[in-house]
């Protein structure tokens, strides 16, 4: 193995002393204080600072507007422009997530419905948002893209039963979504 | 016998006032302003929301005073905290070292002069709890206590973390009251008085100890003996500071509880009020430490500038209530100390266990000695003839030279490092 000798930087008198930097650092310190009670911290700006340091204050001011297009909040069902619920209830989602927070009850569509070509949708389909991890597998691994991370993150509740998203909750966030899939369309 | 009994009931009243109306609840103040100062020093905005919560008694607006109130919010949550007591300790002893380490911050509050005497209805009494004569060496004497409080700690908490925290501060409190109680020795020489409240008279004549810029209430350049003086006392001053940072275990000496290396330190095995008395002294032990400094370096209650007799003769009717003027003098210097205090946390980084050793003992130790004889050479300077002056201040050169010689071999060669 070989071997590289090190040796400890020289300090000069000023350095062993030690006040000196001592002094420097004070300076360092009240000017970032200075800075951040003026609002003029490093990085304040771009941050939308609330005025004290880079810090927004948050239930008055929030980071939505600032949010990444690939930001994962809330995982969503969707419905496309015609009104269909997209999901088939194919239940890979359910089978893909890693901390098992989807449960989903499948059902038939019956055959007067318009839809009847779909074959299947879910009565039921629960996302357990305590478990929910936001890693958005289950929209990486719909077939039919009903299943969206949408930019919602503040889910709250006073009960683990308000914190399960169940299906209506979970249309009602996802909203309509348009275009890709099209492939049920009686057109086609 | 009425007179016992209205001397009794002043005594009362002011232990009462000073101790838990003045001291006590600076405690929680300078919790808050570590906390806030902290922050803003990191880009931070800190605590500032806790306040009266009106909109649940059906206003419009909650009102928050900057968080003011959030050291009692604090100080609840540590209340309503279970105190658990763990099953391998020694009960008495844990039961014992928080009033250990809370007690003595507080008795020592009993010397420090608040402000000159005040004047309320016919009576003249002073605004120190007890004005004896031997200011400094009672709170030297009562405040080392605290190291006993802390090692009851580490030791009766029966575990490891806590034990290497105890014997830690064990030491580092016995090697820095050495130079704590050094280092003053000039300032006293120079006083003449361990009583307290005389020094800060004499200061608030004669001008401050660090500032000496007037003599007999007006401003003039101090003679060439005070101003000579002036560099011994800035020595004491700082081994003073440094001393009074490590007695308290401030950062950047805060080894006996370091997060990093001891989980929490002495107090890891504590929890609730039992914790939060440990954190009260340590706070206490701070307001008390910057109480000193200002007493004996920086004017104490003395508003300086030649202000002070205006102050002191302050009077309405027959109440001559300057003192309470001086006072807020005093608790206003206290305040910025404790905010250096915390300037100081947020900015130096902590120092390595021998290093803390090596200040105390190699440095701090020597340049104290050294000074008190800077200090009498001075101070002696008048009463001598000129060929004595000299051999001393030659003799003070060879004894400072030899002391650096010494302290430069016995430090070890810095070793190569290899990586």
């Amino acid at each position: 193995m070989p071997t590289i000798k090190l040796t400890r930087p020289k300090l000069d008198a000023g350095e062993k002393i030690y006040f000196g930097a001592l002094i420097k650092g004070f300076f360092l310190t009240m000017k970032h204080a200075v800075k951040s009670l003026r609002g003029k911290s490093y990085g304040a700006e771009g941050l939308a600072s609330s005025g004290l340091g880079v810090t927004m204050q948050f239930p008055e001011q929030r980071w939505d507007e600032h949010m990444p297009e690939y930001y994962r909040g809330a995982p969503t069902l969707v419905t496309d422009e015609q009104g269909r619920e997209r999901c088939v209830s194919c239940q890979l989602c359910e089978f893909i997530c890693p901390p098992k927070a989807i449960k989903i009850t499948p059902s038939e569509i019956p055959s007067d419905d318009k839809w009847a070509k779909v074959e299947k949708r879910p009565l039921e389909f629960d996302i357990d948002m305590i478990r929910c991890i936001y890693c958005g597998m289950c929209e990486e691994v719909c077939p039919e893209q009903a299943i969206y991370l949408r930019k919602d993150y503040l889910i709250t509740g006073t009960t683990r039963k308000d914190m399960v998203h169940n299906k209506k909750k979970l249309y009602e966030i996802g909203g309509v979504r348009v275009g890709l899939v099209n492939k049920w369309n009686e057109l086609k | 016998m009425l007179d016992i009994l209205i001397n009794l009931a002043i005594i009362v009243t002011k232990i009462v006032f000073f101790t838990f109306l003045v001291v006590l609840p600076l405690v929680p103040l300078s919790v808050y302003f570590e906390r806030r100062f902290s922050a803003i020093i990191q880009d931070r905005v800190g605590p500032n929301r806790v306040g009266i919560p009106l909109t649940l008694f059906g206003f419009k607006k909650d009102f928050h005073f900057f968080g003011l109130i959030q050291p009692i919010a604090d100080g609840l949550k540590l209340f309503l905290k279970e105190d658990f007591t763990p099953d391998h300790v020694r009960k008495v002893f844990y039961w014992l070292a928080p009033a250990l380490t809370v007690v003595p911050a507080l008795i020592t509050v009993c010397v420090v002069p608040f402000g000159p005497d005040v004047t309320l209805f016919g009576r003249t009494e002073k605004l120190v709890i007890a004005d004896i004569d031997v200011g400094p060496l009672f709170v030297f004497a009562i405040s080392s206590l605290t190291v006993y409080g802390i090692t009851l700690a580490g030791w009766s908490s029966n575990s490891k973390f806590p034990f290497i925290g105890g014997v830690r501060s064990t030491a580092q409190m016995i090697s820095y009251e050495i130079c704590l109680g050094l280092s003053i020795i000039p300032v006293l020489l120079y006083f003449g008085t361990l009583n307290l409240n005389q020094i800060v008279q004499h200061q608030a004549d004669n001008g401050w100890l660090l500032l000496p810029f007037w003599t007999d209430g007006s401003l003039s350049l101090p003679d060439l003996q005070t101003a000579l003086f002036w560099i011994p006392a800035f020595i004491a001053f700082l081994i003073f500071t440094v001393s009074i940072f490590a007695e308290t275990n401030r950062m950047p000496f805060d080894l006996p509880e370091c997060e990093t290396e001891l989980v929490g330190g002495y107090h890891t095995e504590y929890s609730s009020m039992k914790f939060a008395m440990f954190f009260m002294g340590e706070y206490a032990a701070m307001v008390i430490g910057s109480a000193l400094i200002i007493t004996l370096f920086l004017g104490g209650w003395s508003a300086g500038f030649g202000l002070d007799a205006a102050i002191a003769n302050f009077s309405i009717g027959d109440f001559q209530i300057g003192g309470f003027i001086h006072m807020g003098i005093f608790l206003t210097k206290l305040l910025v100390f404790i905010l250096f205090f915390i300037l100081v946390r947020w900015t130096v980084p902590r120092f390595r266990y021998d290093q803390l050793m090596k200040l105390g003992w190699v440095i701090f130790f020597e340049a104290a000695l050294i000074n008190v004889f800077l200090a009498a050479l001075i101070l002696a300077a008048p009463t001598m003839t000129a060929a004595i002056l000299i051999i001393g201040f030659i003799l003070l050169i060879v004894v400072t030279a030899a002391v650096i010689w010494v302290a430069k071999i016995s430090e070890p060669p810095a070793k190569i490092l290899r990586a």
